[in-house]
């Protein structure tokens, strides 16, 4: 195998390992942007892969699926705002106690439905999304560079992974071209005037958050019946957390998130390619510091190093109105 | 009349509050048992009986409740000064490191005793030591602690997936796991003290760093409300700016809070280390950072809730093992649900009640 092949493989690997980020760092774009720090991305990326795989399995239809995830996601999204936008509750707090709640219900409830040990049963072929061959695909395969690229790379993706691409310009549409992102953005830097415009704070975060719920459980199907054919217990893994920094490694902007997702999956991809491998002059190179890099990278951004990263003004801030 | 700023006694606040949340979380966390087609009062009184039933289920319960102590200790002292440290789990796992080093480099010359104190200062310098990056970057670069503590807890983890695997594993053996500390590394099992109320340790793995963990408590205590240092760090949660104004340097108790935070931590890893494996495993920590969380905020960050409070898990802990086998169809992470909801119900709706309790009060007469 040349290098070009290599490079192919690992560039289809990262593409595949960015989608559950992609979708769950817009999410949580959405929700910190109005305000509201959402630790609980990872949860919802797990109660939404959990129903997606039994519903799934249930009606061998992925779009039924993909419904449950974004309904359950959606739930999650709800129990945060009570907690930290009606009760003006500590949003860190109740991001972690939807994330624990999340990942204790869904073995609970697998082992209690399935008895497979948390594990639900193979989703049929038909019930999942299956790669779709774009045309002309096969016709273009052996011309050099270009071919490859666009048969191993762009084509033979699921439906979900143009999807989550197709995501990234619709949430800058949104957030940047319309009176609702307008007001949300406000709402995530200054509630205070928001509310003096007569605009409901609350109901405001509240649909930012149905939003965050709607992109997360994209991503939960997207591991459990895209990516996989089955939920297995704690699979999202740490992914809402990478999600997270690659949020913060973007500056909260849309596009830059989708750059960041694209780097972070392609560090996981080639630390899967390296493992084992040796590079001459260095020697096998430990695959944890490939795991450890996009935290590290994170924390240095955070720290001023690679530019300023400025959060929303008001986020983690529940708002109270004067009395 | 907005309820917000009407004062509650202490007995209402610190008692009947974290009591009704406790309730709330149990009662949901019953539904799902019902859900799941199990009786819940019967799984509730397996669970009780699992953990308190005999000695050995008591030896283990307070076993998971020395780690929990800490770990509760370690987000209390940060929460203090204002300071959320999601970071314990990962602090918690270098502090093993510290405790191992020490464990295997004194085991073969002195007895435990000696080792012990050697192996507090390692596994706290090493807890601290991974929270002071952290903690550096919120005193002087102001990156939220949030953030950068959950980065740790994956940088540390993947540190430490490296120190087990290229490092410290033994040679020739397949698990990520250093050799078995001799007895002068490893803390001795306090059968006596479940003796003393006439029961049989067995199995279990309570160990000294029980008692560690107790005395720990009371230095938080003397530390967060007799000392001027716990007043600044108080001070600074309650207020920053009035702390500024105050002339309380920001920077230094921020650093001081999280590196003691971080050491009580680490010290968490005597508990499984030195106690009970006898030596350091990959993923030892099991979530305890986590349950820390949950443990202080339930104990109203207060030593003495938290000893209550960490009792109350290790007795989920413990009993939800032995639910899980008396109910195949529960599985231990049932305790996961239930600590979830114990987070979210002592933590993020701590205020749901406070109004509807308050008109109460009011309406019986108190507070004139």
């Amino acid at each position: 195998m040349d290098y070009f092949d290599i490079l192919i493989s690992i560039l289809g690997s990262a593409i595949r390992l960015s989608i559950p980020l992609l979708f769950t760092a817009l999410a949580g774009l959405f929700s910190e942007r109005a305000g509201i720090f959402d630790i609980g991305l990872e949860g919802k990326m797990l109660v939404s892969a959990f129903a997606a795989a039994c519903v799934a399995h249930l009606t061998a239809n992925p779009w039924l699926g993909l419904l449950a995830g974004i309904g359950v996601s959606i739930v999650f999204s709800f129990i945060h705002g009570f907690a930290s936008i009606s009760n003006r509750g500590n949003q860190i707090v109740s991001g972690v106690a939807l994330n624990f709640v999340a990942a204790g219900l869904t073995v609970v409830l697998g082992q209690a439905w399935y008895g497979q040990g948390g594990r639900t049963p193979q989703v049929p072929a038909e019930g999942r999304f299956a790669p779709i061959i774009l045309p002309g695909a096969d016709a273009i395969r052996e011309v050099p560079f270009i071919g490859p690229l666009y048969a191993n790379v762009i084509s033979g993706n699921n439906i979900l992974t143009y999807i989550a691409f197709l995501m990234v310009p619709i949430s800058w549409w949104v957030l940047y071209r319309t009176r609702f992102g307008l007001r949300l953005r406000a709402v995530g830097e200054n509630p205070g005037a928001v509310d003096t415009a007569g605009i409901s704070v609350a109901w405001l975060r509240y649909r930012a958050l149905i939003v965050t719920g709607f992109l997360a459980g994209f991503a939960g199907t997207y591991l459990a019946i895209a990516q996989s054919a089955a939920f297995i217990s704690n699979m999202s893994a740490g992914k809402g957390y990478i999600a997270l920094a690659a949020l913060i490694f973007a500056k909260w902007k849309p596009v830059p998130v989708m750059f960041a997702c694209l780097l972070f999956g392609f560090l996981d991809a080639f630390a899967n390619f390296m493992q084992g491998k040796s590079v001459p002059l260095i020697g096998e190179v430990p695959v944890q510091i490939f795991q450890a890099l996009p935290y590290i990278l994170t924390c240095v951004l955070l720290a001023g190093f690679i530019g300023v990263a400025r959060p929303p003004k008001a986020g983690g801030v529940p708002y109270t109105k004067e009395r | 009349m907005s309820t917000t700023s009407v004062q509650l006694p202490g007995w209402i606040n610190y008692g009947v509050i974290p009591l009704i949340n406790l309730m709330l979380a149990l009662f949901f966390s019953g539904l799902v048992v019902w859900a799941i087609g199990e009786n819940p009062f019967e799984a509730l009184q397996l669970l009780v009986a699992g953990a308190l039933g005999r000695g050995e289920g008591i030896g283990f319960t307070l076993f998971y409740t020395t780690s929990f102590i800490f770990t509760g200790l370690s987000v209390a002292v940060a929460i203090h000064a204002g300071l959320f440290n999601i970071g314990s789990e990962g602090q918690a796992y270098l502090g093993g490191l510290g405790a191992a080093l020490v464990a295997l480099s004194l085991d073969r010359y002195v007895p435990w005793y000696v080792t012990m104190p050697f192996a507090v200062i390692g596994a706290a310098l090493f807890g601290a030591a991974c929270a002071a990056i952290p903690a550096w970057l919120q005193a002087k670069r102001g990156s939220h602690i949030v953030i950068t503590t959950i980065m740790f807890n994956f940088i540390t983890s993947s540190l430490m997936n490296y120190v087990l695997v290229h490092l410290l594993i033994v040679p020739g053996k397949m698990a990520p796991e250093t050799r078995t500390f001799l007895p002068g590394g490893q803390l001795p099992k306090l059968d006596w003290l479940i003796a003393l109320f006439g029961g049989k340790l067995g199995a279990a793995p309570l160990n000294v760093s029980f008692l560690i963990a107790l005395v720990m408590c009371f230095l938080v205590w003397v530390l967060i409300w007799r000392t001027k240092l716990g007043y600044e760090m108080r001070t600074l949660g309650i207020s920053p700016s009035a702390a500024g104004y105050a002339g309380i340097p920001y920077a230094k108790i921020v650093m001081i809070a999280m590196l003691i935070s971080g050491g009580l931590a680490g010290m968490m890893a005597l508990n499984p280390v030195m106690g009970a494996s006898g030596r350091l495993q990959i993923e030892f920590v099991g979530g305890a950072g986590f349950v820390g969380i949950a443990v202080s905020l339930m104990g109203r960050n207060h030593p003495a809730g938290i000893v209550l409070s960490a009792l109350l898990f290790g007795i989920l802990y413990q009993g939800g093992a032995e639910l899980s086998f008396d109910m195949p169809s529960i599985t231990r992470d049932m305790i996961v649900v239930i600590q979830g909801l114990v987070i979210l119900f002592a933590g993020a709706l701590e205020y749901m009640l406070r109004p509807a309790i308050v008109r109460l009060y009011q309406q019986v007469g108190g507070g004139k």
